[in-house]
């Protein structure tokens, strides 16, 4: 309590000495005394911000409109200022007005939502996407091309799905890649687990309650597309960076989809009160470029967890290509 | 009613004879008693859930696991890896119960036990409710199920540990018998199904009391809206707490006698529980919520002396808010993988449910407009009232929107929205009608300058409070966190100095309450301490009304009215 002017100052130095760490790439993580959502990394969490900015423009007209309202109620109309009461009930005009405006500014509202829930709760139809994108440029409306590569993209569509199966475990997560196989034909799997458990024999290291072990890898600029599931009890996979959140219900296999741009790391909490260590199965996606995953991939089928790991403790830019530190 | 036949038989001046005290206060059958035992029930209730909050604010005022591990090593000797273990369960088990208890023992008995059971009959000029000995089983069963709750909290629940720790929703398959195999869920559940008896019993009550006992001339239209709005509650109570029994008792036999309702392996579904839970769920939050409406329009007419401000569409607001209530289940549940199509009727029938609330917020305006205002104590309780519940249903439209909801279910948003209607909200409405009422139920007076200190301490402490929780939420903080990454811990910080305010309003509350039960000052004589604005029959009847009151039905003027 006492020293939390010194603590977040150090919390706030460590953040920056991570992502110097971690060279250029990008990274998200909640930041001390923030106000506002953590910056965008998807498509989906940038609509959502754009979609946010404006409610909360709005809702605070309609909080200042009240308030104002009541302030102005307060000095106009208390008793010094107004020592007998008018008596009247109804105005019908005042009652339409405050009935159909707010109405309207929900249809508003209603407007920019459908499309944007459509946009992140649809899967992408990759073809449709390649075959659109290609019509565009064939007829040479450039424009369009470039509104319809803001909320699609044609070259990641071309390259399919990278397709991750998360299962939530108390308390874990469980990562399969059904593509990626081995020589026996057996999908890249692995556990992840927090670094951190709230123990005394917790590590120093790592971001508290949010570094991994084993990190979910995927490829920068590619189509992820995955399913939850869970083995136990209800969880829920969330990445705020994303603004993903899809629950891992037992029975079910949930489906979402993101893709990010930009390569770096991303962490995120399980999402739904699933027992004793709720608050201790972190998510952490690190994101790389193509190259950088395939080698981790290769890694992970030969069975080679930590050098796996440590293949991708550091993030390649995405230009350098290969030049990455392979431990 | 033969006690007062026999009474009457007795004597002139023996109109308010009162049996004794055992008779009376255990076996009574007088709204007005039962209602004074349901507001001294949801205090003592009201005590121990906001204990629990306090060890909330408490654990999560720094970082790390601190005062929970200190109270196993130090209370239960705990030590080491178990300690810990323990400590996380013992943090589930209390946000839990604090839910639990705030909600089902704390605001439901004060606002429509104490504050409904005190005032429907006044307002509506009748003698006692329809069905008084029913009323004393249900005051009697929601004690029952308050102990049945507190012996949950105490007997084996998890793995981990006493006590149930699987949140106020009691999502299977966490409560199922894998999650947590004890006693304690089952306790719980029988708790749940006997405070949901004592409910539908009550409910059952006012609804045939409202629709029966009215004083002659008194349409329904012409009928008060606190009145009013307890009948929808009725209502609402009525139509939600079977589907919850029928969860509960479904989750019971699933524990128990190998049913597999919401075990996927047998074909069961843990979705379906929560759509069952939410059909519950979501009516009552209004359920919560619309007695404060009730009060609020009572209170702001009073002390501006205006009738209210567009009176039908204040009642019909309040029937719209109930019955758009029952269809918008499903926008607590926008992650579980629903039909992207059926989240796109949630959204829509979710944000509806905005202009029937608006149209609430500047009515309340409309009728201060104009008025000659007196910010007597609950005035400042309802202005409070109507600015931060405002504030949580501004945030409530956002959160009705699934795209963004996405990314704010289950974090401090979600806590911060819900706790400025309700713990800003009703909390705000109930002291609202504590001081309104105070005095015509007690017979005497409170002491104003506590209250106000009282007000303004909590004003300012309960928004200190949950005010930075929307910062956590929108950066990701998830809600049922024992502990968190570092960069949550300014906001949480501020949030638990937030609590401590609060924690000196409460106290000044109580020593308010102490202060004016010492000094006994007499009631104005009149009955009626707010004059011209006071306009309902309670204000008619002496403080306190007699042990019976409109032995002669009071003649509503038919055009007067509300």
């Amino acid at each position: 309590m006492r020293r939390i002017g010194v603590e977040s100052v150090r919390h706030i130095l460590a953040a920056f000495s991570a992502a110097l760490l971690a060279g250029p790439a990008f990274a998200a993580e909640p930041v001390d005394g923030a106000i506002n959502m953590q910056p965008a990394a998807t498509r989906i969490a940038e609509r959502v911000h754009d979609f946010h900015n404006v409610l909360l423009v709005i809702i605070t007209a309609i909080t200042l409109l009240v308030l104002a309202l009541l302030i102005w109620v307060v000095v106009r109309y208390n008793t010094k200022a107004n020592k007998v009461s008018r008596k009247f009930s109804h105005n019908t005009t005042v009652e339409i007005v405050w009935t159909v405006v707010p109405a309207l500014i929900l249809v508003g509202i209603a407007g920019l939502s459908f499309p944007n829930l459509y946009y992140q709760n649809v899967s992408p139809n990759l073809g449709q996407i390649v075959a659109t994108s290609k019509q565009l440029l064939a007829e040479g409306k450039s424009a369009e091309h470039q509104a319809f590569t803001r909320d699609y993209f044609p070259d990641a569509a071309e390259a399919g799905f990278v397709n991750v199966k998360i299962q939530g475990n108390q308390w874990n997560w469980t990562y399969t890649y059904a593509d990626i196989v081995d020589e026996a034909g057996l999908p890249v799997e692995f556990v992840s687990n927090g670094l951190h458990k709230g123990r005394s024999s917790d590590p120093t290291d790592g971001l508290r309650l949010l570094s991994t072990d084993y990190p979910m890898v995927v490829p920068a600029d590619r189509y992820v597309r995955f399913y939850t599931a869970a083995a136990d009890v209800i969880h829920s996979w969330a990445v705020p960076a994303f603004a993903i959140k899809v629950d891992a219900i037992p029975g079910r296999l949930n489906e979402g989809w993101f893709l990010v741009k930009e390569p770096g790391v991303y962490y995120g909490q399980c999402s739904e009160l699933c027992g004793v260590d709720h608050a201790y199965m972190p998510i952490e996606v690190r994101v790389v470029p193509q190259a950088q995953f395939d080698a981790w991939a290769e890694l992970m089928k030969a069975g080679d967890f930590d050098a796996a790991a440590a293949s991708v403790r550091q993030i390649a830019t995405a230009d350098a290509g290969t030049n990455f530190a392979s431990n | 009613m033969p006690m007062d036949e026999v009474a009457l038989d007795h004597g002139h001046h023996s109109h308010d004879h009162k049996p004794g005290f055992f008779s009376r206060w255990f076996f009574s059958t007088n709204h007005k008693d039962i209602g004074t035992l349901y507001l001294i029930f949801a205090l003592i209730a009201g005590i121990i859930g906001y204990t629990l909050s306090g060890l909330i604010r408490w654990e999560l005022a720094e970082p790390g696991i601190g005062p929970m591990l200190w109270i196993q090593t130090t209370f239960f000797g705990l030590e080491g890896d178990a300690a810990v273990a323990a400590a996380k369960h013992f943090y589930n088990v209390v946000i839990t119960y604090h839910g639990l208890v705030m909600i089902f023992f704390m605001v439901m008995p004060a606002l429509i036990g104490g504050f409904g059971n005190w005032f429907v009959p006044l307002m509506i000029g009748a003698p006692d409710m329809a069905f008084p000995r029913m009323n004393n089983i249900s005051f009697w069963l929601t004690v029952a199920a308050f102990i049945l709750a507190i012996l949950s909290m105490l007997v084996p629940g998890g793995p981990a540990g006493n006590g149930f720790g699987g949140g106020w929703t009691l999502y299977p398959p966490l409560s199922g018998s894998t999650g947590h195999p004890g006693p304690s869920m089952d306790l719980l559940i029988l708790s749940l199904h006997t405070a949901g008896i004592a409910s539908i019993l009550g409910a059952i009550n006012f609804i045939v009391t409202i629709l029966n006992m009215r004083a002659p001339g008194m349409t329904l239209h012409k009928m008060p809206l606190f009145a009013w709005s307890m009948l929808i509650t009725a209502v609402l109570l009525l139509l939600a707490l079977p589907v919850l029994a029928g969860a509960l008792t479904m989750l019971l036999t699933d524990r128990n006698f190998g049913s597999q309702f919401f075990v996927p392996a047998g074909g069961g579904d843990p979705v379906m529980f929560q759509h069952l839970f939410w059909f519950f769920g979501h009516p009552e939050v209004y359920i919560m919520i619309l007695p404060a409406f009730g009060i609020i329009s009572h209170i702001v007419s009073t002390f501006s002396k205006k009738p209210i401000f567009g009176y039908l569409g204040m009642a019909y607001a309040m029937v719209s808010i109930g019955v758009i209530g029952f269809v918008v289940w499903a926008h607590h549940m926008y992650t579980v993988g629903m039909n992207v199509d059926l989240k796109a009727y949630f959204v829509a029938a979710t944000m509806v449910i905005a202009v029937p609330t608006g149209i609430k917020i500047f009515s309340w305006i409309a009728t201060m407009w104009g008025g000659s205002i007196e910010f007597k104590l609950p005035m400042l309780w309802a202005i409070g009232f109507i600015f931060l519940f405002t504030v949580g249903g501004v945030t409530g439209v956002v959160l009705a929107n699934a795209g963004v909801d996405h990314a704010l279910h289950d974090t401090y948003y979600v806590v911060a929205h819900f706790h400025y209607v309700l713990s800003l909200g009703a909390v705000f409405g109930l002291f609202a009608g504590w001081y309104y009422w105070f005095e015509k139920m007690f017979g005497i007076k409170y002491n104003s300058f506590l209250g106000g200190l009282h007000f303004w301490l909590m004003f300012i402490g309960s928004n200190v409070l949950f005010f930075p929780q929307h910062f956590l939420g929108l950066q990701g903080m998830p809600r049922r966190y024992i502990d968190y990454a570092d960069g949550f811990s300014t906001w949480h910080y501020w949030s638990s100095i937030g609590y401590v305010i609060t924690l000196v309003a409460t106290l000044i509350f109580f020593i308010s309450l102490a202060v004016a039960f010492i000094q006994r000052r007499k009631a104005t004589e009149s009955g009626n301490p707010w004059g011209e604005g006071a306009t309902t029959l309670e204000w008619t009847l002496p403080s306190p009304p007699p042990f019976h009151q409109f032995n002669e039905l009071p003649v509503v003027n038919t055009k007067g009215g509300h």
